[in-house]
């Protein structure tokens, strides 16, 4: 007795709805992908040469610093005084956090001083000099 | 004289859809960069004041005054040699370390050229000083 294939079936991919998966991809990474997080106040970094990238964007906390001596931590605005409670509170929440200090390059180093000792009090001592790379 | 429609058919070619779409993908997977964070990495002593003693000898004083002018041991130095200094400085002494105090008015961007300029010259230990 011989069997015969009753159905036949296409062995082709549907390619019909290939345009919209990979519209839909398209879309995913678009939405997906985020430019900047948060913009904090308006700094020109000074240059540097011997830069080093930071290795994680979650164990990074940023503190910006502008010409006229205002800080910013996440996006309010703070006294010097009050930077040893608040990146305390993050040293905390995270040990490994790393602190990316955000200066505008004519910020006086009174401030900076100030900010590094802030710090210390704070434990939160691994500190980045945010800076843009020195092209020459 | 009449001319003839060639193509009778109304829709649009789907068929090359998908290779327009892949093309997007890949145009704006390759365009978007993440910015990372790069910048002069330091690690600042731990608090409360402990007093180490350290020989004379293996401290190098780098003074930054307002101007952004820098003296090294005494000796006024241009911003751009001092990684060369630093340099033959600790070919002589490893264990020197490099001391940086700065004015209160020093800018910030000649603090940061002066730590670049310590980091190129491979100095590991540097002393930040308080300026005030």
């Amino acid at each position: 007795m011989k069997f015969s294939r009753k159905t036949k079936i296409s062995s082709e991919i549907p390619t019909a709805s290939m345009p919209d998966i990979i519209f839909m991809l398209l879309i995913f990474f678009m939405v997906t992908t985020v430019l900047r997080e948060s913009s904090g106040l308006p700094v020109e970094l000074p240059k540097a040469k011997r830069i080093e990238k930071l290795k994680s964007r979650r164990h990074t906390s940023q503190i910006w610093v502008s010409r006229e001596g205002l800080i910013s931590i996440d996006d309010r605005l703070f006294n010097v005084s009050d930077i040893r409670h608040i990146m305390y509170d993050k040293r905390v929440s995270d040990p490994m956090i790393t602190v990316s200090l955000k200066a505008d390059e004519s910020a006086k180093m009174e401030l900076i001083s100030g900010i590094h000792e802030e710090l210390r009090q704070a434990d939160a001592l691994k500190l980045n000099y945010s800076t843009k790379t020195l092209v020459n | 004289m009449k001319n003839k429609r060639r193509f009778k058919s109304g829709e649009i070619p789907t068929s090359s859809m998908a290779d327009i779409a892949f093309l997007l993908l890949i145009f704006f997977l390759v365009t978007t960069t993440i910015d990372t964070d790069k910048g002069l990495g330091i690690v600042l002593p731990p608090p409360g004041d402990v007093e180490i003693e350290i020989k004379k000898k293996n401290i190098l004083n780098c003074l930054i005054n307002s101007q952004g002018a820098v003296l090294l041991d005494e000796e006024p130095t241009p911003v751009d040699q001092i990684s060369g200094a630093v340099k033959r400085r600790l070919a002589e002494n490893p264990l020197l370390i490099v001391s940086v105090k700065s004015h209160k008015k020093t800018e910030y961007s000649d603090y940061v050229r002066v730590i670049d300029q310590l980091k190129t010259a491979n100095a590991m230990r540097i002393s930040i000083a308080n300026s005030n």
